[in-house]
């Protein structure tokens, strides 16, 4: 098939097509550091570029400097500084340090609690989906639990979730987000302004009650930016750990030799999840636009640029990972950009790795003799946040 | 192959050359009895307890299988007869030979008053063991003399440490003399607000002991008198190079003159064979800031020159390995991480890059005529590679580009 009717390289990766195996075309796209496209905007592809630009101040987050905004903002992860660190540090207070260092190490028996029952519940079947059985629903809970969000609307959030990470399906060719993305967004938003008003009057341990009450140095967010805060945190918190446990799950049952290695190792689960965050990243790029001319990668994107960078493309350069192309579950110094990098680098990180040990650790020992059923599996359609939409195995039990 | 000084650049540089396939016999000599260890925590996390003083031992990158020679000091250096004499009246013979032996604190002048009860410095383990003792005793007031670096680290311990705390400082402000008036500000503030009694444009005069020998009151150059027990000196470090007195080594009270490759200089300013420095005792021509040699006494600046000695003394001229790394520094004090990059020294003029000065999270630009030549950041340490990146590029001064989070109206200042 010829360039002209498959579009550019970058089209075809958009593409649901490729979207089972886009790294043969991510090492096509490496060829150049950094180029335009067609439609104007830039893509930075090898690692050294990606890096310098995610904590270069002369590029925006904030979609009112993007010609071309790719979604709908979202609170902090679309703000520039002052605004952004403002907000960030603030939700921080009750997240991690300094304010509340041991926050994410507290979760860690309710986590593995959660993964136990998940996996409980697999018993006396002989086929499982991991997505729908694991990967979806252990963060799901966890994100909700820590916001406190009622678990019995979980439904309907999951239901505003889909439409809206769609949004990040950005077409070049269709730049506004659809009507549906804007109406579940609204709904999100209302149903979220209801939830803090309730936290308010009446307080519990969670972390929207913490936030929406917080009496700190520096006051607390409004109620927008607060509605703002849970959204994000809602979305962030589990459209892409699930992605981090199919993918993480696929990569196991792709490779036997690594799944005994994690079975008979403890402690592998820490660096295979950093190997995970490089070699299948749930997050595949992300955008930024530039204030000033930058120059990288012999190129000189001028101001006003809309920006792709990507981050599963630049995990694999050969230029900074020795075999870069091969999984290496305990690879050293593995300074992957799977979080990204930066003053937007991953809020929940420290979170996502947790559930993403506990989860594929409880999975490798206690599933017997899994088998991938599809090969490939079928993905989800969008690009950025990749990962399958089913993970059908075969068990021949669950052990304790 | 022999190394004077067995603390950070010694070690690095005995790994460097192993790195570099170097099979030879290789020889540390170091004044101190105990293996290498690191100096940053001993007035950060060892004053404030978390880290005990005999904990900060450096983690070896690779075996150096090196024969060590703890507790003995060079004391002086032969280079016709390419030998080292030893303290101890040993004398060991040398084909080449690394200088490491670092800087020592400098002591108040006075020698009577430096030996009071109650005055300290801090430089290594044992000085930082006995302070940190004494702070623990709960003895009142501390006085810090001197605002540099290393005193207002001290200051911010004392503070966490729930102890009243005055610092003495003969220039404006804190940190003046090595970052400029906007940080020098800010610093003097953030003591403020932390309950600091500082004094600035005032130097110590004296102190007095109670009689038996301990410090009970520091007099300062006003006239002013601070009744405290405990004193702490940090006036800066001063390089150890008497030994190569005599030696024909271009080494004086700034330190040892090192080239770019981290060669010894002769009186003559050429390099001697098989003779290297690296670390604080030395001051070396940068590549990227030229004119006058830098002291670069930095962390990252030993492990630099390490690297390269230890690549060089394997290599020939056109091969040489240069030093290429901008200076770099970091410190916490006062809940506030500062870093710099570069070469401030080297400053005329000081800009606001992004921030505020109130907000407590800035970076300040340092430049040098047009060209921007150094970038410090206070809690904005995310954006030091960036600037480091611009200043190895040459970049202009002040910056005119776009940036998030850019003053409104940044100010151009010249630097004091
Ligand atoms: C309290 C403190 C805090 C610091 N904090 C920071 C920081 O936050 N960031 C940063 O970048 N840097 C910091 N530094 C500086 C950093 O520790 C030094 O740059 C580093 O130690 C330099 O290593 P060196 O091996 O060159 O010298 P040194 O560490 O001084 O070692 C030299 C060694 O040689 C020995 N010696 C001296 N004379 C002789 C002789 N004649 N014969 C044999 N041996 C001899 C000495 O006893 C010593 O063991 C700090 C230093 C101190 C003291
Ligand atoms: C494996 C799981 C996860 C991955 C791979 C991931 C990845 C990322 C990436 C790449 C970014 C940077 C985006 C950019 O630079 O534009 C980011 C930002 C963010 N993530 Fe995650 N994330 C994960 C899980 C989580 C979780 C569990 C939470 C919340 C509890 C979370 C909250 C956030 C937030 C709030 C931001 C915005 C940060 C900012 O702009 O300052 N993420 N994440």
């Amino acid at each position: 098939m010829s360039e002209a009717r498959e579009g550019t390289l970058l089209q075809r990766i958009l593409d649901a097509d490729s979207r089972h195996d886009p790294y043969p075309l991510y090492d096509r796209l490496r060829e150049r550091a950094v180029f335009q496209e067609p439609d104007g905007s830039y893509v930075v592809t090898g690692y050294a570029e990606v890096a310098a630009l995610l904590g270069d101040p002369r590029l925006s987050a904030d979609p009112a400097n993007s010609p071309a905004p790719p979604s709908p903002p979202f609170s902090f992860l679309n703000m520039d500084p002052p605004g952004h660190d403002r907000v960030r540090r603030l939700t921080m207070r009750h997240f991690g340090p300094p304010n509340d260092p041991g926050r994410v190490e507290a979760m860690r028996p309710h986590l593995f609690g959660q993964a136990t029952l998940l996996i409980d519940a697999l018993r006396g079947r002989d086929e499982i989906d991991v997505v729908a059985d694991v990967a979806y629903p252990f963060p799901v809970t966890v994100v909700a639990d820590l916001l406190g969000v009622p678990r019995e609307d979980e439904p309907k959030f999951h239901v505003w979730a889909e439409a809206i990470v769609q949004a990040a399906d950005w077409d070049p060719r269709d730049r506004s987000p659809s009507a549906g993305v804007q109406a579940a967004i609204m709904e999100l938003g209302a149903y979220m302004m209801g939830l803090i008003q309730a936290k308010r009057r009446d307080p519990r341990d969670d972390m929207l009650s913490r936030l929406a009450n917080d009496d700190g140095p520096e006051g607390a967010l409004s109620s927008p930016e607060l509605t703002g805060v849970a959204i994000l945190l809602l979305l962030a918190g589990h459209e892409t750990t699930v992605n981090l446990i199919a993918n993480g799950m696929l990569t196991l049952l792709r490779k036997p030799d690594v799944l005994a290695r994690l079975k008979a190792e403890p402690g592998l689960e820490t660096p295979l999840v950093e190997e995970l965050l490089r070699y299948e990243p749930p997050v595949h790029f992300t955008f930024r636009s530039t204030l000033a001319d930058v120059d990288a990668g012999g190129v000189t994107i001028p101001a006003g640029s809309a920006i792709r960078l990507m981050l599963a493309c630049a995990n694999r350069d050969p230029a900074r990972f020795q075999h870069a192309d091969r999984f290496i579950p305990d690879r050293a110094n593995n300074a992957h950009l799977g979080f990204g990098s930066g003053i937007h680098a991953c809020f929940g990180a420290p979170l996502a790795r947790l559930e993403g040990q506990v989860a594929l650790r409880e999975m490798a020992r206690r599933l017997v003799d899994p088998v991938l059923l599809d090969e490939p599996p079928p993905y989800r359609i969008n690009p950025t946040l990749r990962g399958p939409r089913r993970l059908r195995v075969r068990i021949a039990g669950v052990i304790d | 192959m022999l190394i004077a000084g067995a603390s950070l650049a010694g070690l690095r540089t005995a790994e460097a050359l192993r790195d570099a396939g170097f099979g030879g016999r290789i020889t540390l000599v170091g004044d101190e009895p105990h293996p290498p260890y690191d100096r940053p925590p001993l007035s950060k996390q060892v004053l404030s307890g978390w880290v005990g003083a005999d904990q900060t031992e450096l983690p070896a990158l690779r075996a150096v299988d090196a024969d060590w020679r703890l507790g003995a000091a060079a004391a002086d250096l032969d280079l016709a007869g390419r030998s080292v004499g030893l303290a101890d009246g040993a004398r060991i013979a040398f084909d080449q030979l690394v200088i490491a032996t670092g800087a020592r604190a400098r002591p108040w002048p006075v020698a009577a008053e430096a030996a009071l009860d109650g005055v300290f410095v801090l430089r290594t383990r044992g000085d930082a063991a006995a302070l940190r003792a004494r702070l623990a005793a709960r003895p009142g007031r501390v006085v810090v003399i001197g605002a540099g670096f290393t005193g207002c680290e001290v200051a911010s311990s004392c503070i966490d440490a729930g102890l009243p705390v005055t610092v003495v400082e003969a220039t404006g402000a804190p940190l003046l003399r090595a970052l400029g008036d906007t940080i020098g500000a800010f610093a003097a503030d953030l003591q403020g607000a932390h309950g600091v009694d500082l004094r600035t444009g005032v130097a110590v005069a004296g102190f007095e002991d109670d009689g038996t020998g301990r410090l009970a009151v520091v007099v300062l150059g006003d006239g002013a008198r601070v009744e405290a027990t405990v004193a702490v000196v940090c006036l800066g470090a001063a390089p150890n190079v008497e030994w190569l007195a005599g030696s024909g080594l271009a080494a004086g009270p700034q330190g040892l003159l090192c080239d770019s490759a981290c060669r010894a200089l002769d009186t003559a300013g050429q390099p001697v064979a098989g003779v290297f420095g690296a670390g604080d005792v030395v001051r070396i021509e940068h590549p990227r800031f030229p004119g006058e040699p830098l002291r670069t006494e930095h962390w990252g600046a030993a492990c630099e020159q390490a690297a390269v000695a230890g690549a060089n003394i394997l290599r020939a001229d056109p091969d040489l390995r240069r030093i290429d790394a901008l200076p770099a520094f970091w410190s916490m004090q006062f809940g506030a991480c500062l870093k710099l990059a570069g070469a401030p020294e080297r400053a005329d003029a000081t800009v606001l890059l992004q921030g505020s000065v109130e907000s407590g999270r800035f970076v300040v630009g340092y430049g040098r005529g047009d060209r921007l030549v150094a970038v410090a950041t206070v809690n904005q340490a995310h954006w030091l590679s960036f600037y480091e990146a611009q200043i190895r590029a040459g970049a202009a001064f002040p910056p005119t580009y776009r940036r998030v989070d850019a003053p409104i109206s940044p100010q151009k200042e010249l630097a004091s």
